[in-house]
């Protein structure tokens, strides 16, 4: 007992009217800049819900306004073929068929192309040629999207009427806007499903060559199923993004909604239509100004259900080989 | 295949070797392809540069209305600001000279812009054919016989339309005197105010998430969720979104009225800035997020074991070890929000402004939206301004990329 308290006293921050040790107690101390930040932060961390809520709030509020004025009602929005807004004619299908025909051609194009070449980057190019070809890939991706539509409009359009003729190409096209749109979703295919098929471990291959295996049959039989989940989200991501782009498509696609399968003639897609409605002096009480916000919910809503199924391809049928 | 597993002995010596030729080439061919494909990406990227190119020079024919001779004895362009005042004076009607004093009295107007008020006004003059850069290389002489057959009046010159004068001019409606300047001065403001606001928020979120959140936390890990799925999210929604915000309900304070401000509505730099700081806000994250990440545990042990607090460790050695890797992700950031067009389009930029953006309650036009409407446009001329201006934004945003990785290379080369 002697000792033990004399070990105590010896000990800073000990020694209290009671004679009992307490140890220096640094965690209990308050420190209101540390709870300050730590709250600045949290709402930092926190904004980013109020952004989606945001949207989502916005969005339903005025595409119910839309939906519950008296010239519009959901079947009709969902079932009827004509979007006239000036005379009344809401049925969003025209709009929502250039959307889809636009992505699929993009990708037609940027789906073969983007995974020959994260093939070719994976499993054929020498780390030399890769550090050329890659980054000059990505120069690609960084260029914006406006540009795209000058591309598109001024070089693929041209390019289309030469080759199939001018009376079967019109000026405004959904082809031309969608074979551009492929080359500006290519890099971001080839670098998703390059990340993937590098993933595949090397023993796989090996194991494939040792077999007896060329480096085609194991990239194509071996990699490329092991690496799908990661190329399917890829592609997913790719048609997702083709769905929400606009400047490409408000350029070149064609202004005026038209239901038409023919991918050479002028249809106008959601995102045009909604950059073409917004660009003029529209007044904020007009149907117009509501339609916008629908538009922008049914844009909204499968973009995000695309970036959901894609995450949970990945997640769910990711094979790991560790 | 079969040929080979089907014999039960060992295949014939010439068979397998035919067999495996066949194998081999196939292999080959296929190689040809991917390479093929990964090239006409390359070459995609080549056509877009050499077609921006095309049209950003050549010749081009102009005709005016008005014989410059007949106004002045000297040429145009070396009178000086007072004399070109007397020019349009004396040339224009009362009421149209003193409008255009109106809008901007002449005492303040330059001497570049007069001359252009002269030429647009006085000589009318007007484009009346553009060449693309090959077309005017490659096809002179037929494109001088077709001129002096369908404008004999008009003159021929070849014209670089990126130039110092199509830096500092503003906006006009002739795509001779058309310039950036209101553009390039909107883009530097609303990038300015983006990463004002956006990088603080960023930075912040990503420490929270990577430094103070509790992963096993629903509401930590439902933001993480959250900020992937924003980054999925197309641009032209936040356009809506911000129209729907930040244009209109809070346009007492995004049109400047709060702070006695009369003379224009949400539609301001304010407004498409927050809009573009929330667009860019998950990439800034993400990328802040991974730059934390690389910053080594033992630096955060080391400075807990001589007592500092989690705010002190963050502030003293987190941050600034992380801080090259968070600018490089914030500057690719940035360099996506200067070329984005469509949110812009939604929230209302102006796409016609002569006066230079003097606040942040100004309207503006930005160099996207610039391109957008002249390439839309279909008089003769416009395409080419709008080449300049591609040209223009791509030098731009080269030299933020550019920025980026001596950023990366210098953090790169660091070692712990």
């Amino acid at each position: 007992m002697e000792t033990s308290t004399n070990i105590q006293s010896a000990l800073p921050g000990a020694g209290t009217s009671a004679g009992v040790f307490r140890p220096a107690d640094l965690k209990r101390r308050a420190r209101p800049l540390e709870f300050l930040v730590q709250g600045f932060l949290f709402f930092c961390g926190v904004l980013s819900i109020f952004t989606t809520l945001g949207i989502v709030y916005v969005l339903g509020r005025e595409s119910a306004l839309f939906f519950t004025n008296s010239e519009v009602n959901v079947v009709e929005f969902f079932t009827t073929v004509k979007w006239l807004p000036e005379i009344g004619h809401f049925g969003v299908w025209p709009l929502v068929n250039a959307t889809l025909m636009t992505s699929f051609i993009a990708m037609l194009v940027s789906g073969p192309l983007g995974l020959s070449a994260a093939i070719y980057l994976s499993e054929y190019a020498t780390p030399h040629t890769r550090g050329l070809l890659k980054p000059t890939l990505e120069v690609l991706a960084g260029i914006p999207t406006v540009v795209y539509g000058y591309f598109a409009l001024t070089f693929m359009t041209p390019l289309l009427r030469a080759i199939l003729g001018a009376d079967t190409v019109q000026v405004y096209n959904n082809a031309s806007a969608g074979i551009v749109m492929g080359i500006m979703i290519m890099p971001l295919v080839t670098s998703m499903s390059e990340d993937a098929l590098s993933a595949v471990p090397r023993s796989l291959r090996e194991a494939s060559y040792g077999l007896g295996a060329t480096k085609l049959e194991t990239a194509v039989q071996v990699v490329v199923p092991a690496a799908l989940s990661g190329i399917v989200a890829a592609f997913i991501i790719g048609i997702s993004r083709a769905v929400g782009e606009t400047m490409i498509v408000a350029l070149a696609a064609g202004a005026g909604p038209n239901l038409t399968f023919n991918p050479f003639k002028a249809a106008e897609t959601i995102t045009g239509h909604i950059a073409r409605i917004s660009g003029g002096d529209i007044s904020y009480a007009s149907i117009q100004y509501e339609s916008i916000f629908a538009l922008g919910l049914v844009l909204f809503v499968v973009t995000l259900a695309l970036n959901l199924i894609s995450k949970a391809v990945v997640s769910r049928f990711r094979e790991a080989y560790q | 295949m079969s040929a080979v597993t089907a014999s039960s002995q060992l295949p014939e010596d010439r068979a397998f070797k035919q067999y495996l030729q066949g194998r081999r080439r196939v292999g080959w061919v296929w190689q040809s392809l991917f390479l093929l494909a990964t090239c006409i990406g390359i070459l995609a990227l080549m056509a877009l540069l050499y077609n921006v190119a095309d049209g950003a020079f050549g010749y081009v024919a102009y005709e005016d209305k008005v014989d410059a001779a007949t106004i002045s004895d000297r040429p145009l362009e070396g009178l000086s600001q007072e004399e070109l005042v007397a020019v349009l004076q004396a040339n224009l009607s009362r009421g149209a000279f003193n409008k255009l004093d109106d809008e901007q009295p002449f005492a303040q107007r330059s001497q570049g812009d007069v001359y252009n008020l002269v030429l647009e006004r006085v000589l009318q003059r007007k484009v009346v054919a553009a060449w693309s850069l090959t077309d005017s290389l490659t096809r002179r002489a037929a494109i001088e016989a077709e001129l002096a057959e369908e404008h004999p009046n008009a003159r021929l010159t070849f014209r670089s339309w990126l130039s110092p004068k199509f830096l500092q001019e503003p906006m006009s409606s002739q795509p001779l005197a058309a310039g950036v300047r209101t553009a390039i001065l909107g883009s530097l403001w609303l990038i300015a105010i983006t990463i004002a606001v956006a990088l603080p928020i960023g930075v912040g979120a990503a420490i929270y998430l990577q430094e103070y959140a509790d992963h096993t936390r629903w509401y930590n890990r439902l933001i993480e969720t959250n900020i992937y799925n924003l980054a999925g999210v197309p641009s032209i929604v936040y356009g809506i979104l911000g129209l729907a915000i930040f244009v209109r309900a809070l346009e007492f304070f995004s049109s400047g009225a709060m702070f006695g401000v009369t003379d224009s509505n949400g539609r301001t730099i304010i407004s498409a800035a927050l809009t573009m700081a929330l667009l860019t806000l998950p990439l800034i994250i993400v990328n802040a997020q991974e730059a934390i990440k690389a910053v080594p545990d033992s630096f955060r042990q080391a400075a807990y074991g001589l007592g500092a607090t989690k705010w002190q460790t963050t502030w003293a050695h987190v941050l600034p070890n992380a801080l090259p890797g968070i600018l490089t992700g914030s500057i690719l950031a940035v360099s996506r929000a200067i070329g984005e067009t469509a949110p812009l389009i939604v929230i209302g930029a102006s796409t016609f402004i002569t006066v230079d953006p003097s606040s942040i309650f100004s309207k503006f036009t930005v160099l996207p939206i610039q391109i957008y409407t002249w390439t839309s446009r279909p008089l003769v001329g416009f395409r080419n301004i709008a080449a300049a201006s591609i040209l223009v934004l791509l030098v731009l945003l080269l030299a933020l990329n550019a920025t980026a990785i001596l950023l990366r290379n210098r953090f790169s080369r660091r070692l712990y």
